[in-house]
């Protein structure tokens, strides 16, 4: 097992808000991490910390060994990044696009095509390899965002909401693709789906107001809640940790 | 390096085709130079051979034409949040800012490469002197160019391309202003003659008159040039600051 992702207490203030409070993250090879967290908890502005997009207010961020801030190009090339929303050039067809990635990958040649192809295969873009991005819809968007990160074959994967907007099939086809990959990479994932930190993850972080408050396996997780709850176990923990609604949850 | 600046200059140079903008583009700029040349410019009627009417309108066609250009560069990016996508590959972030520019440039360099037919028509009817007609396509060329900084630069501190377009406007306006002789006058009346001097110096009509002009003089190359640089850097600088916001 060996390091891949580590940040080491990240913040970042946006002005008068403290938007991340010194979050600690390590992430092994083998592992996909779950990253959890109610909407505005600070996930995404984590993940852009740790893909170099926006700079931390305080700490650093290592991929792969190497700091973010100080190695950006070398972080760059070991990590695929699906940025929140899947963006996407509207008037560009799916096959340029990933030849435009590759080329910006320092690929050329057959090379290049033998990664753009294996991209297309791996998340069934075949129907859709000549059509324009406008024309696509939500889920091949993000079918595409998921092949453009895994290009480069990449040690280290954040994907930021990857299964927003699929149906349940392309749902459990991506799911089925991030179990695959994660075993022998590193990969965080952020999601507003529990099910899916069942589905997938070896891990669970919750974020709330910038804080870490929870990590730890799935299982840990459930084990979290009270026995007398049955169903939407995960749910409950997630509820109890996130509000002060839950008898005991942290406000 | 240059192969990195390259893969960006090729998707900004194609983008620009994938939309109807680069064909309205080029229909616009050649009607309206041949408009000004022909009918406003009396190109016949001054019996000279040069393509001096020709050149004379363009940095009032530029003014409007070129912001269209720019303005989609960096505000589209952030638009459509493709510069977060953009900015997580492994680029430096000088070889997005010149990649996009030269993207722009030959994109204008087209347009202008387009109006080969009037250098034609002059040499058919009479004999210019072709040396001075190359000299003013390299300075409608440079200040294309510096306007396109201005502009590039521009569309990098906002999301939106209206605002992006209204301020390059503006502001390639008052770079031609200071070289107006109103405004000259106005400085003229008070000031030191430095600062006459000065100002009107800071003008890309005065720099690009010269050449038009036939003067090739190192000064006006560098003046262009210095814009450039100037404006590109500042777009870094706007695009890395925005990281740390």
């Amino acid at each position: 097992m060996s390091l891949l992702v580590e940040t080491r207490d990240l913040h970042k203030r946006f002005g008068g808000i403290h938007a991340v409070r010194g979050v600690n993250l390590r992430v092994q090879r083998g592992e996909v991490l779950g990253f959890l967290g109610p909407n505005g908890a600070g996930k995404t502005t984590t993940m852009r910390m740790i893909t170099g997009f926006l700079e931390p207010t305080d700490g650093s961020a290592w991929v792969d060994g190497v700091n973010v801030a100080l190695d950006p190009l070398r972080a760059k090339s070991r990590m695929g990044y699906l940025p929140e929303g899947a963006p996407c050039y509207p008037d560009m067809r799916v096959e340029e696009f990933l030849s435009f990635i590759a080329r910006a990958r320092g690929y050329r040649g057959t090379e290049l095509k033998a990664r753009v192809e294996r991209a297309i295969m791996s998340v069934n873009l075949t129907l859709v390899r000549r059509q324009t991005f406008e024309t696509l819809s939500k889920g091949y968007r993000r079918r595409t965002g998921i092949a453009q990160s895994l290009l480069h074959d990449p040690p280290v994967l954040i994907l930021d909401e990857p299964t927003d907007g699929l149906d349940p099939n392309q749902k459990f086809e991506v799911r089925s693709l991030i179990r695959q990959l994660g075993k022998d990479r590193a990969i965080i994932l952020s999601t507003h789906l529990l099910e899916e930190v069942e589905a997938v993850c070896t891990r669970a972080v919750i974020i709330n107001r910038g804080t870490v408050v929870f990590d730890g396996t799935p299982a840990e997780m459930d084990a979290k809640a009270p026995a007398s709850i049955k169903v939407n176990r995960l749910d409950h923990v997630f509820r109890e940790l996130t509000t002060g609604d839950v008898p005991g949850g942290k406000p | 390096m240059i192969a990195r600046t390259l893969v960006i200059a090729r998707r900004e140079f194609a983008a620009y085709f994938a939309t109807p903008l680069a064909a309205v583009f080029l229909v616009i700029f050649l009607f309206l130079a041949g408009l000004f040349t022909f009918n406003i410019g009396s190109f016949y009627e001054r019996g000279q051979a040069d393509l001096r009417p020709f050149f004379q309108f363009h940095p009032w066609l530029f003014l409007f034409l070129v912001p269209a250009v720019s303005m989609r560069l960096w505000a589209e990016e952030r638009r459509t949040g493709t510069i977060e996508l953009l900015t997580t590959l492994p680029f430096r972030l000088g070889e997005l800012v010149v990649g996009k520019f030269l993207a722009a440039w030959g994109f204008t360099l087209v347009a202008l490469a387009l109006t080969v037919p009037t250098w034609i028509t002059v040499n058919w009817l009479g004999e210019p002197d072709n040396g001075v007609i190359l000299c003013g396509y390299v300075g409608s060329a440079l200040m294309a160019g510096a306007f396109l900084a201005v502009g590039a630069c521009i569309s990098s501190t906002s999301k939106s391309q209206v605002i992006a377009f209204v301020s390059c406007v503006v502001a390639c306006f008052l770079l031609l202003l200071t070289g107006f002789p109103a405004v000259q006058d106005f400085f003229n009346g008070w000031a030191p003659r430095a600062v006459v001097e000065a100002v009107s110096s800071m003008s890309v009509l005065t720099h690009f008159d010269s050449m038009v002009r036939g003067v090739l003089d190192a000064r006006d190359l560098l003046y262009f040039i210095s814009v450039m640089v100037a404006f590109l850097f500042m777009n870094a600088l706007l695009i890395d600051w925005k990281k740390a916001l």
